[in-house]
């Protein structure tokens, strides 16, 4: 366990160092909260009919998705990206740790640093712009504690894509997938709550949905604090699943390993 | 028991291949064709605990991919090996526990990390002891002189301090055996002498087991007693360094230098081989003429300002067996 707290602490060390990203990230997700901002204004005064959620409340979900989004967003990790194409991934079982863990701790580190870089600047400024308060305490419990579990599902989820850089070699394909497959289904797009009837029973189903539209949805209340017990086990229950197939795909993986020249 | 033992290992890759140009590359989306390659035919050998091994072949022999199978990275398609009592790719853990590892031309420190916390996250990797690791650290610093860039980022050392460091790396664990595949690759002459003499002290003093694959016979002739030669996946050779010479050939070869560019040489029973301006070098057989007639010969006959005997090279003597055997 140590070891892989090392691995984990190092990677984050490492991440924080790196300012000139951090700013990048924080004045990009700025601009487009302000941007995704006019998109629903217009949207909600050309219609007249009343909507799952008030814009208020819209806004305030744009800012937490702003604030979060490194979480789940992102690229594959460019140093198992770089392992993978100079062969350095030879040394990953040189060392006496199980492999999917080693990577697993690596991922988290990777999905924290730019997270908790961005987090308090985004919040502040979507502050200014209309992100409002939990209604209660327990809100605010409910969402740090969906959000924590959002971690363990995400770091599941990359850490798959970063086994999947054994194969493409090129570090693209499945890799860009997840992002794109996040981005429609875990609200970023439009807040699941706005979706057609239909499609909510699929799209919360799916791991996407945890990691973010609920967290959120927790904040504000819109799912009373008591749901928190339900959404947590769907977390735990992807985050399981994730692991498991992940491990098995790294054991193929290492099976057929061809590692070249030098 | 012998440490370590390979027996009968084979391995086989498939390459892919395509023809060149843009006909080639559209015909490679239809119909993939792939080539085998036998990187290993059936290598065995086995080592004694102690033991300062040169395996040496040319590139593609296989030299790489036997010490990815004793390292546990790679599983053979057939044939049966025990370090240390272990199957490496079945017991990966704690075999891997067990050996130290460096590939000279890739790094294990953490790129982006100053080099002593690289060394402090492999102390908390491999489990070692806060005395244990401070006692191996102090050593392998003096040793290696590594004090003046602890606190570098890796990614800012010369590739010669980068290759310290890695040796380090691989030995704060102390290690029983030590897999060293090309650690002099690109180094310069002062870097290449001090991983030299590291690695000889470390095998004659601490008896780690060592197998050392390189390019430079310098390295072979300056450390190892034995050779194991790989060509092709083949083992051509196992033995010491004198037996494969013995083996090879029992030419000696006799440089002189004249005082005069001119002059040709000839002698009945030496050949000339090279030369290069007032330097001649003769190939001679010892059993056929005595060295001291032969210099006697030469002196008396030419303008001969210094000469001197040696051994063939043992680029030559590989160069040769490897033509023996159809490369």
């Amino acid at each position: 366990m140590t070891a892989y707290l090392a691995i984990a602490g190092a990677r984050l060390r490492a991440l924080l160092q790196y300012r000139a990203a951090a700013a990048a990230g924080i004045v990009t997700h700025i601009f487009w909260g302000l941007i995704r901002m006019m998109i629903f204004e217009a949207f909600y005064r050309s219609s007249a009919a009343a909507q799952p959620m008030s814009y208020p409340e819209v806004v305030t979900y744009i800012w937490l998705g702003q604030a979060t989004l490194a979480l789940t967003l992102g690229s594959a990790d460019m140093d198992v990206r770089a392992m993978v194409r100079t062969g350095t991934v030879a040394y990953e079982m040189v060392r006496p740790m199980d492999v999917y863990w080693t990577w697993f701790s690596r991922t988290i580190a990777a999905r924290l640093a730019p997270m908790a870089l961005q987090v308090v600047p985004v919040l502040l400024i979507g502050a200014m712009f209309g992100l409002g308060p939990p209604p209660t305490v327990a809100s605010a419990a409910a969402w740090a504690a969906g959000t924590a579990g959002a971690l363990l599902v995400t770091t599941a989820l990359w850490t798959l894509a970063s086994i999947s850089l054994l194969w493409t070699i090129s570090g693209e394909g499945v890799a860009r997938l997840i992002p794109t497959l996040g981005y429609c289904f875990c609200g970023m797009l439009i807040p699941i709550p706005l979706m057609p009837p239909w499609a909510q029973p699929i799209v919360t189903a799916l791991p996407f949905w945890t990691v973010m539209d609920a967290p959120f949805r927790l904040y504000l209340g819109h799912i009373p604090p008591e749901g928190a017990g339900i959404i947590l086990l769907h977390q735990l229950a992807w985050t399981v699943g994730l692991v498991l197939f992940g491990r098995w795909l790294l054991g193929r993986a290492f099976g057929r390993l061809v590692v070249q020249g030098g | 028991m012998p440490q370590i033992a390979a027996e009968n290992l084979r391995k086989t890759f498939h390459v892919a291949e395509r023809e060149a140009g843009m006909v080639g590359a559209v015909r490679g989306l239809v119909r993939r064709r792939s080539r085998e390659v036998r990187a290993l035919d059936g290598v065995s050998f086995s080592l004694e605990a102690g033991e300062l091994v040169g395996y040496i072949g040319p590139n593609g022999a296989g030299k790489s991919t036997t010490i990815k199978i004793l390292s546990g990275i790679l599983v053979p398609d057939s044939g049966d090996c025990r370090v240390l009592d272990r199957v490496p790719w079945k017991d990966r853990v704690p075999h891997v526990a067990r050996i130290g590892v460096v590939f000279g031309q890739r790094t294990q420190l953490w790129w982006d990390l100053p080099v002593i916390e690289s060394f402090q996250l492999l102390r908390d990797i491999y489990r070692v002891s806060e005395k244990a690791y401070q006692a191996a650290f102090e050593e392998l610093a003096a040793l290696l002189e590594l004090r003046p860039f602890l606190d570098v980022p890796v990614r800012q050392l010369s590739l010669g301090q980068r290759m310290r460091c890695d040796l380090a790396a691989a030995l704060l664990h102390a290690p029983p055996i030590l897999f060293l595949d090309e650690p002099t690759i690109g180094l310069d002459a002062v870097s290449k002498l001090t991983v030299r003499e590291f690695v000889r002290r470390l095998n004659r003093e601490r008896g780690v087991t060592v197998i050392l694959t390189t390019h430079d016979m310098d390295d072979i002739e300056a450390l190892c007693t034995r050779v194991i030669v790989i060509g092709d996946g083949h083992i051509l050779s196992d033995g010491s360094l004198e037996a494969l010479r013995a083996r090879v050939t029992r030419e000696r070869w006799l440089i002189v230098d004249l005082t005069e560019d001119a002059v040709e040489v000839h002698d009945p029973d030496a050949e000339v081989i090279r030369r290069e301006g007032p330097q001649v070098c003769l190939a001679f057989d010892p059993t056929r003429v005595a060295p001291a007639e032969l210099i006697g010969r030469i002196a008396a006959r030419y303008p001969v300002r210094d000469l001197f005997v040696q051994n063939p090279p043992i680029e030559e003597i590989i160069a040769r067996l490897y033509r023996e055997n159809g490369r």
